[in-house]
């Protein structure tokens, strides 16, 4: 089916998140919509399934118009979403979630679940996707879940797929299955509008490119353009894709884990026996898939997770039982995996952010008091240290873009003086400049003699940040391997293969 | 440096390894209520025998009253509460969990030592008593699944205590007026839904806190029901508040069941409604096209509304529902018992039912029977406040409350409740 998209025009209040964007979708085509996170992607995706509705422009399939007032129209027409974040019901089997919103029942209103079992299972055969109908979807890996979401929009005879960044969840050989799986969809005829910011699946799989910057089309480019090209294109000037970095100095181990478990509530050893050393002047990288103990891991050097066994040092001191304020205070910086959720207060201002955890004494509050000139210039200080974007110090966080917030995180953290920086995804959600920046920043602090863990899932960051990369799975250490360790091996350690030698570093 | 890696099957996923997460409280627990029953048999020992009634005069089968004497067997019973506790601490010891049969036991053995003690030198109709748990236990039964259908959309329903006091003066008014219960009946589902009309308004289209827009509402249905009371029922109350009451209809053969048939088939209409609406209920959430979309609604809204499912007008009609089911619930103060109405008479029964919801995990059954506990309770203070027990009538009156939080709090953190429930779904 011929998918076309005419002048689309999407505001939010004085926001205009896409600016009369044309797009066109040849029938048997893998389309690339390229462009940073907030460039207005999914905004154009949103509107084209019925969930938003477009202030201007219209939606043509086949070259007719179409009216979607919501997003059963937009399937009914023939259009499938797997969205970035999966919209299955956790708690439901995936036969469930196949037939939810267009269910069969039997005599009474009973669901018919054998036959949305079986819709399952001729769907699965058909792209070999080996899903069990009956499955908890909360039980299955990502991966699996994400085949879930296809096998939903092929259920509903889905003729044009929307992929919005299915790679974001997904280790290295399962992105290289998916590329599978949409080459196999192109064959048989449904178009594919594939969502990303990463230059390396593009180049692969797509029959032709748009690229999209602040709510317009920028461009369009063939998928024989080069990394380079596709960056600049993407960002609107010329960008370093690699950080520049030095050797090592390397000092004397400073952080020390022996032996770490964390338990959850339900009794899972989420971090399983863990050990490491990190020396001074070093980039330790976790890498990994989203939740395969990383998170718990930073959380339990944090003193943030209330079960665990062995033991944590930092320069010799003990501080596997120590509360947050008395590992803060052993001078851990500590960049959060979501800003929004435990890196930042969005309703206080930048200033406030600044101060969040220094309130308990010198030299912003004195007997009980906010010292707001010192304050005030210990922030301005920072935003212009950290080219933090902002009308003024007094703004609200909340306001901020995504990497001007992640700007004032590392600001905060990196103003005390620290004995270990621990940075979870430090450039998640970030465009590409701050991304520069904040890589930068990160070995800046390596350099001068801090030990860094990094954790992050995506592996170019791992690659260029690492001097060495541990890689976790199911909780475990599968390997500590050399920062230069190719990706494909480090692909296959993600999903839990053992690398039989060299893994001593 | 070369590294090589080992093939293995791509596709397996080992699951996480586990421990288990010792809990002591379940052997305190036990300690606890053992020692109970050890100091009262050291300290307050009573003489005689005491007797258990299983039988009523007018039944067809008629069983023999168990007679025993009351020391000796709380002496048993106290052994063998030792003997379980001892068990749980070697349970939990050797890191497993306190199985559930283990409480239940557990618990009934306390409770027939504890009435045993309590009865003695007087004979407990165990009948009777169940037969009055399973009333008392209606209303709090229907407002339990007024809950969880309200909760399993998304919306927290704290209103129902509201919605049984607005069931329970209307059903009164209306009958009293007509001269039909069952007018009674329809008058109070449709009160109790126009309760729930304020609540899915303001929580679903203005995205007001469903916790504060549901206690708001309890206290205005209360303050209406009151002023309408005293202003206009007290000075008319032959023609508004004289309510005819629903017949008791036992059931053939099956009420001649011993024991089972008195208290379950000879009830009225209001006690059959509920059978058939747990049945209902049940069935319908779990394996029908409406429950399944009214789960995705209540789980992942978002989800729901990418499969074309209208997200607020589900929420809104089956909180609407919830609302009628729990206004049938407050008809069992009014027309189910004959009484006529009276200010704040649901007395708490609706925070009550709240607490049957999370006890009983958001399941019809479960909350049934989370239900049917409270009944008992309440229905036990009350026995025994008739037999003459030596324990103060105003610390038994505490017990159903008492239940109820050691209920609750026993299990909170254990339970996970619909995902989205208390979150308003807003779409940009």
């Amino acid at each position: 089916m011929k998918l076309e998209l005419r002048g689309i025009t999407k505001r939010f209040g004085s926001l205009v998140a896409n600016d009369h964007i044309d797009l066109t979708v040849e029938a048997g085509e893998i389309h690339c919509l390229l462009g940073e996170n907030g460039a207005g992607k999914s905004t154009l995706m949103n509107v084209l399934y019925g969930l938003y509705q477009a202030d201007e422009g219209e939606v043509l399939l086949d070259d007719e118009v179409q009216h979607f007032a919501g997003p059963g129209d937009a399937m009914a027409a023939g259009i499938g979403m797997v969205h970035q974040h999966f919209m299955l019901i956790p708690v439901f089997t995936v036969a469930e979630n196949v037939m939810l919103g267009h269910e069969s029942t039997k005599a009474g209103g009973i669901l018919d679940l054998a036959s949305a079992r079986a819709k399952v299972r001729e769907i699965s055969d058909r792209f070999g996707f080996d899903v069990d109908p009956d499955a908890l979807v909360d039980d299955l890996p990502v991966g699996v879940q994400q085949r879930v979401e296809i096998i939903k929009a092929l259920s509903r005879d889905a003729r044009v797929l929307v992929f919005d960044e299915p790679t974001a969840v997904l280790t290295p050989q399962e992105t290289d299955e998916l590329m599978g799986i949409m080459r196999q969809l192109k064959e048989s005829g449904t178009s594919i509008v594939f969502i990303t910011h990463k230059l390396r699946e593009v180049r692969e799989v797509a029959d032709r490119i748009t690229v999209i910057r602040l709510g317009k089309v920028v461009g369009e480019a063939s998928p024989t353009a080069s990394n380079a090209e596709l960056a600049s294109l993407m960002v609107g000037r010329a960008v370093e894709l690699t950080v520049h970095k030095d050797e090592p100095n390397l000092g004397e181990a400073a952080l020390v884990v022996e032996g770490l478990t964390v338990i959850d509530p339900i009794g899972q050893l989420v971090v399983n026996d863990v050990s490491f050393t990190v020396r001074r002047g070093e980039i330790l990288a976790v890498a990994g898939v989203q939740g395969n103990g990383q998170t718990e891991l930073t959380e339990a050097l944090l003193g943030l997770q209330p079960r665990i066994t062995g033991s944590i040092a930092i320069d010799g001191i003990e501080l596997s039982s120590a509360s947050p304020r008395r590992i803060l205070d052993a001078g851990v910086g500590f960049v959060p995996e979501d800003r929004n959720e435990d890196g930042l207060v969005g309703e206080f201002t930048i200033t406030e952010n600044l101060m969040l955890d220094r309130s308990n004494g010198a030299p912003f509050v004195r007997a009980g008091n906010i010292q707001r000139a010192a304050l005030e210039q210990f922030a301005r200080e920072k935003v212009s240290e950290f080219d933090v974007r902002t009308q003024g110090i007094d703004s609200k966080v909340r306001q901020l873009s995504g990497g001007n917030q992640q700007k004032v995180v590392l600001a905060r953290e990196l103003s005390r003086d620290l004995r270990l920086l621990v940075a979870a995804q430090p450039t998640r959600g970030v465009d590409v400049g701050s991304i520069e920046f904040i890589h930068k920043r990160i070995v800046e602090t390596r350099d001068s003699g801090v030990p860094v863990v990094v954790v992050s899932t995506e592996l170019d960051e791992v690659a260029a940040l690492a001097d060495r990369i541990m890689v976790m799975y199911r909780g475990r250490i599968v390997g500590i391997v050399p920062g230069d360790t190719p990706r494909e091996v480090l692909g296959l350690m993600m999903a839990g293969e053992v690398p039989t030698e060299g893994a001593a570093a | 440096m070369s590294t090589t890696v080992q093939q293995t099957p791509a596709s397996d996923v080992p699951a996480l390894a586990t421990t288990v997460v010792t809990s002591w409280k379940a052997p305190i627990a036990f300690a606890a209520f053992t020692l109970i029953a050890l100091l009262l048999a050291v300290f307050a020992p009573r003489e005689g025998e005491t007797g258990f009634r299983l039988s009523e005069a007018k039944d067809v089968i008629q069983i023999t009253t168990i007679t025993t004497p009351a020391m000796p067997t709380l002496w048993v019973v106290i052994v063998l509460l030792a003997l379980a506790t001892a068990y749980s601490v070697f349970i939990v010891a050797s890191k497993r969990r306190v199985p559930l049969w283990l409480i239940v036991v557990f618990a009934v053995l306390f409770m027939v030592g504890f009435l045993t003690w309590a009865a003695a030198g007087a004979t407990i109709p165990v009948v009777g008593l169940l037969f009055g748990s399973l009333s008392l236990a209606v209303p709090l039964i229907f407002g339990s699944l007024s809950g969880v259908l309200s909760e399993r959309v998304g919306v927290i329903n704290i209103a129902i205590e509201g919605q049984l006091l607005a069931g329970a003066f209307t059903a009164a008014v209306v009958a009293s007026i007509t001269g039909q219960p069952i007018a009674g009946l329809f008058a109070a589902m449709v009160a109790g839904m126009l309760v729930s009309f304020v609540l899915a308004a303001f929580s679903i289209k203005y995205f007001v806190d469903q916790v504060i827009v549901g206690v708001v509402l309890n206290v205005l249905v209360l303050g209406l029901t009151s002023f309408f009371y005293s202003q206009v029922l007290v000075p008319n109350a032959a023609q508004l508040n004289t309510p005819p009451r629903f017949d008791r209809l036992p059931i053939p053969v099956l009420s001649e069941i011993p024991i089972i048939g008195p208290v379950l088939f000879r009830q009225t209409l209001v006690v059959y409604l509920m059978y058939v609406a747990v049945a209902l209920v049940y069935i319908g959430l779990f394996h029908t096209k409406w429950g399944l979309r009214l789960r995705a609604v209540g789980e992942h809204p978002q989800a729901a509304d990418t499969v074309g499912i209208k997200v607020n007008r589900t929420r809104f009609w089956n909180v609407a529902l919830a609302g009628a089911i729990a206004g049938l619930g407050g008809t069992f103060f009014t027309i189910g018992s004959g009484i006529a109405f009276n200010k704040e008479m649901t007395a708490g029964a609706g925070f009550i039912a709240l607490a049957a919801v999370i006890f009983g995990q958001w399941d019809p059954i479960k909350a049934t029977f989370a239900a049917l506990l409270f009944g008992f309770a309440s229905n036990l203070q009350n026995t025994l406040a008739v037999i003459g027990s030596p324990v103060p009538s105003e610390f038994m009156l505490m017990l159903p409350y008492v239940v109820t939080i050691f209920a609750v709090a026993g299990l909170v953190g254990k339970v996970r409740g619909p995902a989205a429930a208390g979150k308003p779904y807003i779409k940009s």
